[in-house]
C-alpha cells in the first residue's frame, strides 16, 4: 500500500481554491495564485499521488474553466477512470469529456477503460461511461465499442438502455457505416413503458430516418404505433412524474410529432393516418404557457410539411395567426418565421393576418422586425399594393439603417411587378427614395431609371417631382443621380411646361438657368460622391444643347473641370470640351434624347444588362472605351488564329473607373508575337475545379485559355435551405499575375441550388508561372454576416503551362 | 441536437460549459467570447432566440445567470426554453434554492446533474424524480467510499 508523502500536506481543497480565487482583488492576483497552485498540481501529478489525484484534478478542471490551460490533466483523467474508485471514475469521466476531444491522440488511451467499465456490474459505473462515450467519441472508437453499445441498448435496465441508444445516435452521426448495428434493436425499444427509453429510441429513429432513406421508409410502418404511444399521452390523466404544467410529457409529444413529420413527409398513407391525432393535439392543447405553445408550434411544423388535408392546414395558420397576437415575444417571432415558410406555399391563407404581421414591424425585437419585413413583403399582391407600400414607406423611415437596404430593393421589386400605374410607381419610388437616404443599393438608381424612360408619357412630370426635392436638398446621392439623369434628359420638357400639372400642387416655373444651376451645385459640392458628379456632369452636356441659352455657361463649366483631380471627371470634361469646338458639330446627335430603354422584364433588379446599356450610351463620345469595345474581336477577324471565338462577355466593362490593362495586352501580343497560334491550347481539354464546397456553398470554376489570358468562369451555387444574399468575391492572385473581376450576375444566390451567381475573371499569365490564386468571400446568411477565406493551389496545368 | 451550452454571468464570466461537437480549444474560446458579448449586449425586450452561423442560439436569464444553448435548424426553439427551464428546476431541486454560488462552488456537481439529463446533445430522461434519484445514489456510493477512506486514515494515524 503507497502511503502518501508525509512531508507535504494534504493539498488545498477545492472549495477552498475556490475562495481564494474569488477573493483575488485583481486579474494578475487572480493569475497568481492560479499559476502557484497549477504548478504544485503539476508537481503532484508528477510525483503519482494516488490520494489526491482527484481532488488535483478536480481544481484543474474549475481553473480551465475560468480560462487557464489544464491540458497538463489529460492523463491524469485517464488514471482517474482507470481508478477502481467511483469518486475517482466520476472525475476522471467529467476531465475526460472536458480536456480530451476526438482530435487527440490521447483519446484513444480511453477506449479500454471505456471497454471495461461498460461491462460494470454497478450500473452508475456503466452510465459514466456511455456519457463519456456519447459525448466525445471518435470514428474509432465508435467502431470499437459499437458491440459493447448494442448489447446494452438490449439490457434490461433502463437506465441504462436510455443511454446506450444516445450512443448509439451519436455513433451513427459519426460513422454512418455503424448504422446495421442499431437497425434491428430499434423496433423492439418503441414498445417500451419507459419514458426515457422512449424519448432516445425515438430520437435514434429519427436520426435514423435522416440517414438513411431505406430506414425511412421501413420506418413508415410504425406511425400507428406513434401514433397510439402520443394518443395515451395526451388521453391519460395526470401523471406526477412527467409532468409540466399539466402537459403530459412534453418533451416527448414534441419528438414524436417530429418523427411523425419526418414519416409523413411527401407520403399520402402516412400523413392520412397521422390526421387525427395531428388535429386532436392541435385542439386540446392547452396554449397559455410555453410548454403548450411549443407543442402547437411542432405541431404546426408537421402539419405543414406532411400531406395533410386543408382543413388541417387552416387549423395550423390559424394556431400561427394566434401566436401572433401573444403577448409573449418568443412566441411572435417562431410564428412569423413559420409563417415565412407557409407563406411561399399557400398566400391566401396568411393573408387573413396581414395586419398583425404589419403591427410586428413596429416590435422593438430586430429578428421579429426582419421577419416581419420579409413576411409583408411576400404577402403583396395586386389588392394590396397600395395600402402595403404606404406601411413599407412608414416602416422605411423609422426602421434601423441594417433594414434599409432590403426594404428599398423589396419595395423596388414588388412596385414593378403590381404598380397600378406608371404615374404611382414612379411617385412611390421617389418617395422610397427620399426616405431611404443613403441605404439604397446601386442597381436600384439605374432601374429607377429605365422605369422612368420607359413611361414616355411622364418624362415632364418626372422632372418637375425630382426638381422640386433636389432644390432644397442635394444630400442624398441615389435621389440625386436619379433627379440629375431626368433632368439632364427631360429638364426643357420641364421648362416648356410639357407636363401633365399635377392636381393641388402649386405650379413650378422653371428656367433653363435655375436647372443648370441645380446640376452646377451638386456637380461642385464636395460631398456629393464621385458616381453623383458624374451623373451631373453628364446631364449638363445633354443640356448644352436642350438649353441653347445656357450652353455657354456650360462649356465653360466643362472647361473647367477639365483640369479636375478626379481623373474620371477631367476625361469626361475634356472630351466633352472637344464636342463644343473641335466637334461641335456632331454634338446635337450625341446628346439627343435617349431611345427608350427596354428595361428588363424579369424582376430582378441585379441584372446587369440595363446597367450595361445606361452606361454604354451615358458615354457616348468617351474615345477611350471605343478602342476596348470587344478587344479580340478584330483581332480574330484581322488575324484568323483562333479556332473557337473568344467569349466576350461583359466586354464592355460597365465600371468605367477601372482601366482595361488586360483587353489591350492580348492586343499587342497577339500583334507582336509569332508563337502565339502554337500554343493557343484548346478550350475543351482544361477540366473544371472546385475552388470551394463549404456549409452548402459550392464555387466551381470553369477555364477558357487563350495563352497568356485565362478566363475562368466562377459559378457559385447553394445547396442549403436559406438564401445567400449580399454575395461579396474577392480575389488576389501573385503580383507576376494581373487579374481583372467583372461584376457577377447577381449577388444573391437561392437556397436548394435552384440557382446561381455568375461570375467573369480574367488572368493575365505572362510569365506563364503556376497560378495560385487566394479568394474571400463575404455574404449573408440567414441573418448572419459570413466569410471564407481559400487558398487555390490546384489549379489544372493546363490554366497556365 | 444541442451543439453546446453555456452558462455565465452577467459580468460575463463562464460557469459551465458543455460541447457536444468538436471544436479546437481556440474555436472554443472564440465562440465563447462571441456569443456572451452577443447575448448580453441584447435589450430585456428582445426575443430570446437569434440566429448566429447556422445554428439557433436560445438563453434565458435566471437571477444572475444566463443560460444560453446552441441548436440546430430542425430543433424547436420553444421546447429548448423548457429544457432550460428543467435543468434549472433540477438544480432548484438538488442544492434547495440554487443560486450562482452553489454553482461556482460546486461546479461538478452541476455537471454530473447535466450529464444525468442530457446525453450527446439529446434529452435521456425527462422524469425529474428519475434524474435526482440517479444523482443520489451516486453521491451516496461518494459518501461511502469518502467514509472509508477517512477511516483508514485515521486507523494509520493520518486524517
Amino acid at each position: 500500500m503507497k502511503f502518501p508523502d508525509l512531508s507535504m500536506s494534504t493539498p488545498v481543497r477545492l472549495r477552498d481554491l475556490i475562495r481564494q480565487i474569488r477573493s483575488a482583488k485583481t486579474a494578475a492576483e487572480e493569475r497568481a495564485v492560479v499559476q502557484k497552485e497549477c504548478a504544485y498540481i503539476r508537481d503532484s501529478f508528477r510525483d503519482e499521488d494516488n490520494t489526491w489525484r482527484c481532488r488535483n484534478v478536480a481544481k484543474l478542471l474549475y481553473v480551465s474553466l475560468l480560462g487557464y490551460p489544464a491540458h497538463f490533466g489529460q492523463l491524469e483523467c485517464l488514471k482517474l477512470i482507470a481508478s477502481t474508485r467511483f469518486t475517482d471514475k466520476r472525475i476522471g469521466y467529467l476531465g475526460a469529456m472536458l480536456l480530451l476531444d476526438e482530435r487527440q491522440d490521447i483519446h484513444v488511451l480511453i477506449t479500454n477503460s471505456l471497454k471495461n467499465d461498460l461491462n460494470h456490474s454497478n450500473q452508475y459505473i456503466t452510465g459514466l461511461a456511455l456519457c463519456a462515450l456519447g459525448s466525445i467519441c471518435s470514428p474509432e472508437m465508435s467502431r470499437d465499442l459499437g458491440g459493447e453499445v448494442e448489447r446494452l441498448m438490449k439490457s434490461t435496465n433502463p437506465y441504462l438502455k436510455k443511454k446506450a441508444v444516445l450512443c448509439a445516435v451519436r455513433i451513427i452521426r459519426k460513422v454512418p457505416e455503424q448504422f446495421d448495428v442499431f437497425q434491428n434493436s430499434v423496433r423492439s425499444l418503441l414498445t417500451e413503458k419507459n419514458h426515457g427509453v422512449l424519448l432516445t429510441a425515438t430520437a435514434l429513429v429519427i436520426e435514423m430516418c435522416q440517414q438513411n432513406t431505406h430506414a425511412l421508409q421501413s420506418f413508415r410502418k410504425l406511425v400507428p404505433n406513434l401514433v397510439r404511444i402520443l394518443k395515451t399521452l395526451i388521453m391519460s390523466g395526470y401523471s406526477p412524474e412527467h409532468d409540466v404544467s399539466g402537459i403530459s410529457d412534453p418533451f416527448l409529444q414534441v419528438h414524436l410529432l417530429r418523427l411523425l413529420r419526418i414519416l409523413g413527409r411527401n407520403d399520402s398513407e402516412a400523413s392520412e393516418a397521422m390526421n387525427d391525432i395531428l388535429a386532436q393535439v392541435s385542439t386540446n392543447t392547452e396554449n397559455s404557457k410555453n410548454v403548450g405553445n411549443a407543442i402547437l408550434y411542432e405541431t404546426v411544423l408537421t402539419i405543414m410539411d406532411i400531406k395533410s388535408e386543408s382543413g388541417l392546414r387552416v387549423l395550423a395558420v390559424n394556431i400561427l395567426g394566434r401566436f401572433l397576437l401573444n403577448n409573449d415575444k418568443n412566441i411572435r417571432y417562431v410564428a412569423l418565421n413559420t409563417l415565412l415558410r407557409v407563406v411561399h406555399v399557400d398566400q391566401n391563407a396568411v393573408q387573413r393576418h396581414r395586419a398583425t404581421i404589419v403591427e410586428c414591424l413596429k416590435d422593438a425585437d430586430v429578428s421579429i422586425k426582419r421577419r416581419a419585413m420579409e413576411l409583408c413583403f411576400a404577402l403583396i399582391n395586386p389588392n394590396n399594393i397600395r395600402t402595403m407600400t404606404n406601411e413599407m414607406l412608414e416602416f422605411l423611415g423609422t426602421c434601423e439603417t441594417e433594414f434599409k437596404a432590403d426594404c428599398t430593393s423589396n419595395m423596388f421589386l414588388a412596385m414593378e411587378r403590381f404598380a397600378p400605374s406608371k404615374r404611382w410607381h414612379v411617385d412611390q419610388m421617389i418617395k422610397v427614395l427620399t426616405t431611404a437616404g443613403n441605404s439604397v443599393r446601386d442597381d436600384i438608381v439605374s432601374s429607377l431609371i429605365g422605369i422612368i424612360s420607359s413611361s414616355s408619357d411622364l418624362h415632364g412630370y418626372t422632372a418637375r417631382q425630382l426638381y422640386k426635392i433636389i432644390r432644397n436638398d442635394i444630400t442624398q446621392q441615389p435621389l440625386v443621380q436619379v433627379g440629375s439623369w431626368t433632368l439632364g434628359e427631360f429638364g426643357d420638357l420641364f421648362v416648356n411646361g410639357q407636363y401633365e400639372q399635377p392636381h393641388g400642387e402649386e405650379h413650378i416655373q422653371v428656367t433653363e438657368n435655375e436647372i443648370t444651376d441645380i446640376l452646377e451645385r451638386v456637380l461642385n459640392w464636395s460631398i456629393s460622391t464621385v458616381v453623383t458628379r458624374e451623373y451631373a456632369i453628364n446631364a449638363l452636356m445633354k443640356l448644352s444643347t436642350r438649353f441653347p441659352n445656357c450652353s455657354d455657361r456650360i462649356q465653360s463649366i466643362m472647361t473647367y473641370y477639365a483640369c479636375n483631380m478626379n481623373l474620371e471627371l477631367q476625361t469626361r470634361a475634356v472630351e466633352y470640351t472637344s464636342l463644343f469646338t473641335k466637334h461641335n458639330i456632331i454634338r446635337p446627335s450625341i446628346v439627343e434624347r435617349m431611345p427608350v430603354l427596354i428595361s428588363n422584364s424579369s424582376s430582378n433588379p441585379n441584372a446587369n444588362e440595363q446597367q450595361e446599356q445606361i452606361y454604354q450610351e451615358e458615354n457616348p463620345s468617351n474615345d477611350a472605351q471605343i478602342n476596348h469595345v470587344p478587344p479580340n474581336e478584330p483581332v480574330v477577324d484581322l488575324l484568323k488564329l483562333l479556332d473557337e471565338p473568344i467569349q466576350t462577355n461583359g466586354s464592355i466593362h460597365p465600371h468605367e473607373q477601372q482601366q482595361n490593362p488586360l483587353s489591350s495586352n492580348p492586343l499587342t501580343d497577339l500583334l507582336f508575337g509569332d508563337d502565339i497560334s502554337h500554343n493557343h491550347l484548346n478550350n475543351n481539354i482544361i477540366p473544371p475545379m472546385v475552388a470551394l464546397d463549404k456549409n452548402g456553398l459550392r464555387i466551381v470554376f470553369t477555364f477558357e485559355r487563350e495563352d497568356t489570358l485565362l478566363t475562368i468562369h466562377s459559378k457559385a451555387t447553394n445547396a442549403t435551405q436559406y438564401p445567400i444574399t449580399n454575395f461579396i468575391f474577392k480575389a488576389a492572385v501573385p503580383k507576376t499575375f494581373t487579374i481583372e473581376l467583372y461584376p457577377p450576375n447577381s449577388t444573391i444566390i437561392p437556397a436548394n441550388n435552384s440557382g446561381e451567381i455568375h461570375q467573369i475573371i480574367k488572368i493575365l499569365n505572362p510569365n506563364k508561372d503556376k497560378l495560385r490564386m487566394r479568394i474571400k468571400l463575404n455574404y449573408l446568411f440567414n441573418n448572419s454576416s459570413m466569410g471564407d477565406e481559400a487558398e487555390l493551389n490546384t489549379f489544372p496545368e493546363q490554366c497556365y503551362n | 441536437m444541442i451543439q453546446f451550452i453555456l452558462l455565465f454571468s452577467r459580468q460575463g464570466k463562464l460557469r459551465l460549459q458543455k460541447w457536444y461537437t468538436s471544436q479546437t480549444e481556440k474555436s472554443k474560446k472564440k465562440i465563447t467570447r462571441e456569443l456572451i458579448a452577443t447575448v448580453l449586449s441584447r435589450k430585456p425586450k428582445m426575443s430570446s432566440f437569434l440566429e448566429w452561423k447556422d445554428l439557433k442560439i436560445v438563453y434565458k436569464r435566471y437571477a444572475s445567470l444566463y443560460f444560453c444553448c446552441a441548436i440546430e435548424q430542425e430543433d424547436n426553439e420553444l421546447l429548448t426554453l423548457e429544457t432550460i427551464h428543467r435543468y434549472v428546476e433540477l438544480l432548484d431541486k438538488y442544492f434547495g434554492s440554487v443560486c450562482e454560488l452553489d454553482i461556482i462552488f460546486n461546479f461538478e456537481k452541476a455537471y454530473f446533474i447535466f450529464d444525468e439529463f442530457i446525453l450527446g446533445g439529446e434529452i435521456q430522461e425527462t422524469s425529474k424524480k428519475s434524474v435526482l434519484k440517479a444523482i443520489n445514489d451516486q453521491d451516496v456510493i461518494q459518501e461511502e467510499e469518502l467514509e472509508e477512506k477517512r477511516s483508514v486514515l485515521e486507523d494509520l494515524g493520518l486524517a
